[in-house]
């Protein structure tokens, strides 16, 4: 036991050491496998640690005996194959061996062999040197003559070259080969002036000099010829360069060539302006100066053509002529100068050509931006308006590829303003026609208002119908003008999508410009026709009326239909509105109150007139026993119901105050006849002043105050009391100013029976007309010299056979 | 009654002159003095046995003078007339009333009226009012009738009026004349009379028609009024609920317009110390104070040291200086403009409202059952104009 147990605790202790050196390695990070799967295991037979004392121990301790002399049989048979494979391999080693010697023998033999051909060679070798070195020495002298004569020869050639050089110039000019007689001319130009001070050179260099001058003008020629091709004009201008003709003079001229071009375009398009505005006369001015054209041509010319034609030949014809004019410059002048000259201001160059190119199209832009202003100004009372959106799209993306072009020159921002008015014109311009439409609205209701009455009143007009006509005849003006305008921002036009255009519109040019100036404007109007109404051609008030009930339309649907159809239709934000609906709303109610305020006004003012007419004008003093109510009165019923009829039409009924079952008569009698029977009788004592200032006093007490020009509430009642209110105060102001005589007061008596018995019907509360009616009486009493009643049964009989 | 005005020619004491307007009895004009201090009214009545009382003017030259437009029925038939009247010498005898409102009171002793002389315009139509020269002696008088303007000498002591000149209103439909002012800049040479819708200026001296407003109102205009401190500029009330201001240069547009009557307005009358203040009475049975600083004499509450002297004396005798100091920081921003204040206290139409000569706070109003009532300015409103 002592024995097996001293190894195991030997063995214990390299373990552990082990295990330390695990944890090392693994902090490491070196691959413990490889290192463990080779040496861990002593017990692996195949193994570098392999220890065969405890192999032994363990097999002997693990296995059992037959086991172990399975494993024993196993051994033996696999030391024996190890045994031969051992033997096969040196057997194979050996003769390997052997051949190797034999091949080492053969190779002696054959380098020596090599060695004496290589020595042979060597000394032919050395007597070819000595034989080449020999010829060389004798040819020596030879060479150098040759090679003199050749450069002598390609001197002359040279210089053949150079005295034919004018003649081939010339021909080359002759044949129009411009560029090949440039670059002889290129090519030569630096020997000519080297060789200046020799007067044969100096000649040629004349002869050439002179020949080039003329080339040069030929190219000028060429240069400013109208009719030569951009690319004939950017070689011309290449080979001038060449020529070395200053570049700025150039730049210069090459832009004032090509002003030619776009002036010629600008030309058209003015024409064409001028066609637009005056088509008539431009016929005659222009048949005089285009004589030569056929009339079919001419025709053609003089038809003035539409705005989309108009900016397509534009773009095609001004606009792509300025594009090519500006990259073949760009080509020729700027990159060229960059590439070509190395010059040490080559970039002040390159600025200058620069600044040239900025300036020239700043100009011609801007005068092409005019052209086209003036035209699409002309354009601003088109109906069509899809037709200019698409012209001005066009426009708009032709413009941008000039701007990519130039992009420092900010030509679209220009581009940009021009379609911002142009926008903003259509939308003033679908203004106007909104406002006219409603003045004509208003002319026509004013001519059917009107037409009746000459007729002879076979049928009073429909308000209700004619109301119903203008709102929506309005409606409709506004919705097409909305959808015509949204043109201007459907998705395939270009500008439609910039930062500058669809903000600014669609808020401040449509929705506040348009819509909401618009509907300003209507407000404006109808208070302009309420306060200005002193003027000759006051608005009849039924107008008044209809257009106080449109505005009620107006408050309760229209403005929030409208609005929302333009934040729908315009993708407008409501919370970054100016004027909120609401306001509008607001607004049209204030409207439309003030305009039936002033229709109550009106009517009651008529009316008033008509009472301080009848009032003033007789002479109450001497007037005879009544037997009759007084047409005034009569006429006043009538009117008072022609007005109720009237606001029937567009008004409700409203609310009234509930009626006494009485009788109006009966109200009438109860209500008033004692009291004013009592005052006839103290009028005849002394205190009758007093007593019956107190009394109607005590009365005015109990009751409310009346509020004579008072606002109205929309409703057919309230506005009737509104006129009648202002009727029957008239009256009895009118009675106070007046003297009455016995039947001059009875005469007001009958007349204000009588309105009592057919004005109670058309008011709130029948207790103000009552009460008016007979602070009437009361103050003509007060006003009668003789103050006698008549009595009620009379009165009520008059009354009744009127 | 309709006829209210304050004696021109009196500044010490508050008095107001009412004629009343009665068919049955006889009419009477009352003399009521209003004593500040103890806020009592004094009342001297005296006999107007002429007839109606339609409109009393006095001369600004002296206290006892005015003159009355009444009417009479001759024939059965009513006639206007004007007549100039002598107040007889006060006496100290009428009875203390402890009430503002001035009701009629018989109980008074009635003293007869000393007629002076009647404006003849026998030919030239109803009288319908009259106007003294302002701040004269009293001895220049313009009578309107519904057709003429009559210009007249007066001569007190002779007790005679001499018709210096007249001058017809002559257009198409025989217009009627219904109220006139008289200017008081350009030495007293103009004035402005009222017919149907249209405003007219005369110059006195020619006698010719120097301006129009036409449609100055949309209905009749009942009153007109100068600014007493700004030339050229007149304020016009009528049956349109409107009372406006013009700039006489300018008569194709008025300045302002104001519509805060409900019915018509009667009176309009400037305060005569600070303009911006606007007296108007209307048959809605209000009289509102209006504020129209923007087209006075003193825009934005501005005084000129000149009127604060005048209105300073006469605060002295008033107990509100320690609040005058008071105020002095506190109601600096100025005064808004439009409606300071509406009196309801009338019960009928109100036809007359006068400004006291002797105060500038103080005014009176005139309703048709015969209530006067006397109202100051609102104390705040004093002080933000005084300071």
């Amino acid at each position: 036991m002592a024995s097996s147990n001293s190894p195991a605790g030997e063995d214990g202790s390299p373990r552990h050491r082990r295990a330390r050196n695990d944890m090392l390695k693994m902090y490491y990070n070196m691959n413990q496998e490889d290192v463990g799967g080779l040496n861990s295991d002593p017990t692996d037979i195949n193994g570098a640690n392999f220890d065969p004392q405890i192999y032994l121990s363990k097999v002997m301790k693990e296995k059992r005996l037959n086991e172990l002399i399975d494993k024993e049989a196993e051994m033996v048979k696999q030391i024996r194959s190890l045994d031969s494979d051992m033997q096969t391999l040196v057997y194979e080693n050996y003769n390997k061996f052997i051949s190797a010697t034999d091949t080492i023998r053969k190779m002696k033999t054959d380098f020596r062999r090599m060695e004496e051909e290589m020595d042979r060679l060597a000394t032919n070798m050395d007597s070819i040197a000595d034989f080449s070195a020999k010829i060389s020495c004798t040819l020596q002298e030879r060479r150098e003559q040759i090679s003199r004569l050749s450069g002598t020869h390609s001197l002359l050639k040279k210089l053949q070259f150079l005295f034919e050089l004018p003649a081939r110039l010339k021909k080359c000019i002759e044949m129009r080969a411009y560029g090949q007689a440039v670059r002889y001319y290129v090519k030569t130009r630096g020997v000519l002036e080297q060789y200046q001070h020799m007067p044969s050179f100096s000649s040629i260099h004349r002869d050439c000099k002179g020949i080039v001058e003329e080339l040069r003008t030929k190219l000028r020629e060429k240069f400013s010829n109208k009719e030569s091709s951009a690319r004939e004009l950017a070689e011309c201008v290449d080979l001038l360069l060449q020529l070395k003709e200053p570049p700025d003079q150039l730049c210069d001229e090459f832009l004032s060539h090509a002003s030619q071009k776009l002036d010629e375009d600008l030309e058209v398009m003015q024409s064409q302006i001028r066609l637009h505005q005056s088509p008539a006369d431009d016929v005659v001015e222009s048949d005089q100066v285009e004589a030569d054209i056929s009339p079919a041509e001419r025709f053609l010319k003089n038809l003035p053509v539409d705005i989309l034609e108009f900016v397509d030949s534009s773009c095609n014809g001004f606009l792509s002529d300025i594009c090519l004019v500006i990259s073949s410059y760009k080509d020729l002048f700027v990159h060229r100068q960059s590439i070509h000259t190395s010059d040490h201001n080559h970039e002040s160059l390159e600025e200058v050509a620069n600044n040239k190119l900025g300036e020239f199209v700043l100009v011609r832009m801007a005068q092409y931006f005019q052209c086209l202003e003036q035209r699409v100004q002309a354009e601003k009372n088109t109906v069509d308006n899809s037709m200019l959106v698409r012209a001005l799209d066009r426009f708009y993306r032709r413009l941008e590829a000039v701007n990519n072009l130039l992009p420092r020159l900010n030509i679209l921002q220009r581009g940009a303003e021009i379609v911002n008015k142009c926008a903003t014109d259509r939308v003033e311009y679908y203004l106007d026609g909104l406002k006219k439409h409603f003045a004509e609205c208003l002319t026509d209701i004013r001519q059917i208002l009107c037409a009746p009455k000459i007729a002879g009143k076979q049928e009073a007009t429909d308000l209700s119908e004619l109301l119903a006509t203008m709102q929506s005849s309005i409606v409709d003006q506004v919705r097409t003008v909305l959808t015509n305008l949204k043109a201007f921002i459907t998705n395939d036009v270009t500008f439609s999508h910039t930062s500058f255009f669809p903000g600014r519109f669609c808020y401040d040019i449509v929705r506040e410009e348009l819509v909401i100036g618009f509907l300003k404007h209507v407000f404006q109007v109808a208070l302009d026709l309420s306060e200005g109404s002193h003027d000759k051609s006051s608005p009849p008030a039924a107008l008044i009326l209809i257009l106080s009930r449109l505005f009620l339309d107006f408050e309760a649907n229209t403005v929030n239909q409208f609005v929302s159809q333009v934040n729908e239709q315009f993708q407008i934000d409501p919370a970054q509105v100016q004027t909120t609906a609401a306001a509008l709303c607001a607004e049209s109610k204030m409207v439309a109150q003030r305009m039936l305020n002033h229709y109550v006004k009106i009517q009651g003012l008529q009316i008033s007139q008509m009472l301080r007419k009848s009032v003033e004008t007789r002479d109450w003093l001497n007037t005879i026993e009544p037997r009759n109510v007084r047409a005034v009165m009569k006429r006043v019923v009538e009117d008072v119901t022609f007005i109720d009829s009237q606001v029937g039409m567009l008004y409700e009924e409203g609310i009234r105050k509930a009626h006494s079952s009485d009788s109006s008569k009966r109200t009438f009698q109860s209500y008033s006849g004692p009291r004013k029977h009592q005052s006839t009788a103290r009028s005849f004592t002394p205190s009758t002043a007093y007593d019956t200032s107190l009394m109607s006093n005590i009365q005015k007490l109990f009751s409310e105050r009346i509020e004579i020009f008072s606002s109205v509430e929309f409703s057919k009642v309230s506005v009737l009391t509104g006129i009648i209110k202002i009727s029957l105060k008239t009256f009895l102001e009118c009675v106070r100013l007046r003297t009455f005589g016995r039947y001059g007061l009875q005469q007001i008596q009958v007349d204000t029976q009588y309105l009592n018995l057919y004005l109670w019907r058309f008011v709130i509360d029948e207790k103000i007309v009552h009460v008016m009616l007979d602070e009437i009486v009361g103050s003509t009493v007060h006003r009668c010299l003789e103050p006698v009643l008549m009595e009620a049964s009379i009165v009520d009989v008059i009354c009744e056979r009127s | 009654s309709r006829a209210l005005t304050s004696l021109a020619a009196e500044s010490d004491t508050i008095e107001f002159l009412v004629g009343t307007q009665s068919l049955k009895s006889d009419n009477q004009v009352h003399l009521l003095q209003f004593d500040e201090d103890n806020n009592s009214l004094n009342k001297k009545v005296f006999r107007h046995r002429e007839g109606e009382i339609w409109q009393l003017t006095t001369s600004p030259g002296d206290r006892q003078i005015f003159a009355s437009t009444y009417s009479k029925i001759v024939d059965n038939k009513t006639q206007f007339y004007a007549t100039v009247w002598k107040l007889p010498e006060a006496e100290d005898d009428s009875a203390n009333e402890p009430e503002i409102q001035g009701e009629d009171e018989h109980s008074t002793q009635a003293k007869t009226l000393e007629p002076l002389c009647q404006l003849e315009d026998r030919g030239f139509g109803s009288v319908v009012s009259v106007l003294w020269e302002p701040q004269s002696d009293g001895s220049r008088v313009i009578s309107l009738t519904e057709t003429h303007i009559l210009l007249w000498d007066l001569n007190v002591s002779d007790t005679e009026a001499k018709l210096a000149n007249s001058v017809a209103l002559e257009a198409k439909g025989h217009p009627k004349f219904t109220a006139g002012r008289w200017n008081p800049h350009h030495n007293n040479t103009q004035i402005a009379t009222a017919n149907d819708t249209m405003i007219r200026g005369w110059d006195v001296r020619s006698m010719k028609e120097a301006y129009k407003i036409e449609n100055a109102h949309n209905q009749l205009v009942r009153d007109l009024d100068f600014n007493p401190n700004k030339q050229y500029y007149l304020a016009s009330c009528g049956d349109d609920c409107k009372v406006k201001f013009w700039d006489i240069r300018n008569p194709s547009a008025a300045v302002l317009s104001l519509s805060d009557h409900s019915h018509w307005v009667w009176s309009v009358r400037y305060n005569q110390f600070h303009d911006q203040l606007v007296l108007t009475s209307s048959s809605d049975s209000r009289v509102i104070l209006t504020n129209t600083s923007s087209i006075s004499s003193e825009p934005c509450g501005q005084l000129d040291d000149e009127k604060d002297s005048i209105d300073g004396e006469r605060e002295v005798n008033s107990d509100d200086e320690d609040e005058l100091d008071d105020l002095n920081d506190r109601n600096k921003e100025p005064l808004k403009e439009g409606v300071l204040a509406t009196y309801e206290e009338h019960e009928d139409s109100v036809y007359a409202g006068e400004w006291s000569t002797a105060d500038p706070w103080l005014f009176a109003s005139l309703s048709y059952d015969g209530r006067m009532v006397i109202n100051r300015v609102p104390r705040a409103v004093k002080y933000k104009i005084l300071l």
